[in-house]
């Protein structure tokens, strides 16, 4: 019974034609799972089951991922009820908590995922390090790697000034006086960040541009190369010794 | 080298006419006869789903049980004292403590940056090698003498000793050279000796990156002032 409506529903041609394969029971029909879907074909068809068990990588950097996910889902729909605009913003926020249903809700969830998010991609940075994964041939993916924790901390940064209370006022002022320091072009490279002398409106749109639409589509392209790298380089490193790896 | 000869043709499917194309590369293959390999659909999927809903159900719980916080409308003519960045740069904003800016804000990210970014091009961190495979007693008065000076420089170069990275530095030497004093008898000292330089090199950047952002999240109030959070709480 429950079998044949399972056929009726993938074996016809609306369906086979968004899937073009059958039910994937079949190791021919899983590969095709993965060839033939987009996402699925970031990570490799077949993986040894050594590198995916849960202690060689703890999932951090999978589990950065799903945080970057949710962030997204969560950013765009404050988003909807946000304005970049001096004191409006702040307005925004408190509208969040008294006015918009399940307002605070979503506010704490893009908050804490946000704080976790740089956590984790700390964490899986110091895993990839003590496993010693960063060798050939997989150093250029430790490099874009470091890319991405400090697109990740921007992107961080950048969302902490948008309540525009005085913690992210401050907090704000405080990081971006340390590009005065910067030797001969402190003033201006500040000047460029805030859009003026002080953290104004101008700082917060440009914060916001660059935290809503700039950094996120940097991140998920980056993200992007790096799982596809990771399965270039013949999938998550298992050291020798343990059955799965050979060179050249 | 090959010699190459530019082809020339409008017809792709012609043009090149190639039947192999073999190629000599670094990528390492996956040997399938000595390890157990699985179809990623579902087996990898299947796990990935998994830890996104653990993640999820993590999220909502800490979502319900703590709000964000909101403080009052922003007011460029009141500084709140202390007025701390978010947590992950208070690491940095510790050391603003001790170093002027150009130092603190500017010198020390930087390198931390390019220090990660050259890891796996040094070839110490390619072999990492165990620590104490040879040369004791060079390698003990080494590691004394250089913990000593780095202590010495931490103690002196700044507006304050450092001993957010002092304390770490020396409990860090100390381990390191524990091998080196009473030998690899046991299996922990075993453990210990036959780490690597490039793993004690890291540690001890993750144990002062640590100590300092943990004194800087807990241990600090208005003026940045030393604070006990159990008696005074958490600054931020
Ligand atoms: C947004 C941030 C990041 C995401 C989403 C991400 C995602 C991933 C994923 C899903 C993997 C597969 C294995 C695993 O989960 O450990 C991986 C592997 C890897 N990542 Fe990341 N990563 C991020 C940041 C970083 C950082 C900061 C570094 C290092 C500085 C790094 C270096 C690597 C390397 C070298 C591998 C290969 C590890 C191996 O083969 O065992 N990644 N990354």
């Amino acid at each position: 019974m429950f079998g044949t409506l399972l056929n009726r529903l993938i074996e016809n041609r609306v369906f086979r034609s968004i899937v073009r394969h059958g039910f994937p029971d079949s190791n021919r029909n899983r590969s095709l799972a993965s060839f033939t879907n987009f996402f699925l074909h970031l990570q490799p068809v077949k993986v040894r089951l050594k590198a995916i068990e849960f202690t060689r990588t703890f999932y951090l950097g999978g589990l950065s991922l799903a945080c970057l996910l949710i962030l997204s889902i969560t950013g765009v729909l404050l988003m909807f009820y946000y304005h970049p605009s001096v004191p409006r913003a702040y307005d925004d926020m408190k509208d969040l908590e008294f006015v918009v249903s399940q307002g605070v809700f979503l506010r704490n969830m893009h908050r804490w995922a946000a704080h976790l998010m740089v956590l984790l991609v700390s964490l899986h940075m110091i895993r990839v390090f003590y496993a010693g994964a960063y060798r050939p041939p997989r150093e250029f993916n430790w490099v874009i790697g470091v890319v991405l924790l400090l697109f990740t901390v921007l992107l961080s940064y950048t969302g902490y000034l948008l309540p525009w209370d005085q913690l992210a006022y401050w907090a704000v002022t405080v990081g971006t006086n340390m590009a005065r320091a910067v030797p001969a072009i402190g003033e201006e490279m500040r000047f460029l960040m805030l859009g003026g002398h002080t953290v104004n409106e101008n700082a917060l749109i440009r914060f916001y541009v660059l935290h809503c639409v700039a950094l996120p589509a940097a991140l998920f392209l980056g993200i992007a190369i790096h799982l596809w790298r990771v399965r270039k380089d013949g999938g998550v490193y298992v050291e020798p010794g343990e059955g799965g790896e050979v060179r050249g | 080298m090959a010699e190459f000869e530019l082809e020339r043709g409008a017809d792709a499917r012609k043009v090149p006419l190639r039947l192999l194309f073999v190629q000599a590369d670094e990528r390492p293959a996956v040997e399938e006869e000595d390890a157990q390999v699985v179809m990623s659909f579902p087996h990898l999927v299947l796990r990935e789903l998994i830890a996104f809903l653990a993640l999820l159900l993590f999220l909502v719980a800490i979502s319900l049980l703590f709000d964000a916080p909101l403080e009052e409308l922003a007011n460029p003519d009141r500084t709140p004292n202390p007025a701390k960045a978010p947590w992950y740069f208070l690491g940095l904003q510790e050391l603003l403590h001790y170093y002027p800016p150009v130092v603190a804000g500017v010198l020390l990210p930087g390198l931390i940056v390019g220090c990660l970014m050259i890891i796996p091009y040094f070839v110490v961190n390619l072999e990492r090698a165990p620590l104490w495979a040879s040369g004791r007693v060079t390698k003990v008065i080494a590691i004394l003498l250089g913990s000593v000076g780095l202590v010495a420089v931490l103690a002196c170069s700044g507006a304050h000793p450092l001993w957010p990275a002092i304390v770490p530095t020396i409990l860090i030497a100390l381990l390191m050279v524990l091998p080196g004093l009473l030998g690899t008898g046991t299996r922990t000292l075993a453990w210990i000796g036959s780490r690597s330089l490039p793993f004690w090199i890291f540690t001890w950047f993750l144990a002062v990156g640590l100590a300092l952002t943990v004194v800087g999240i807990f241990f600090r109030g208005p003026g940045w002032t030393l604070t006990l959070p159990w008696r005074d709480g958490i600054y931020y």
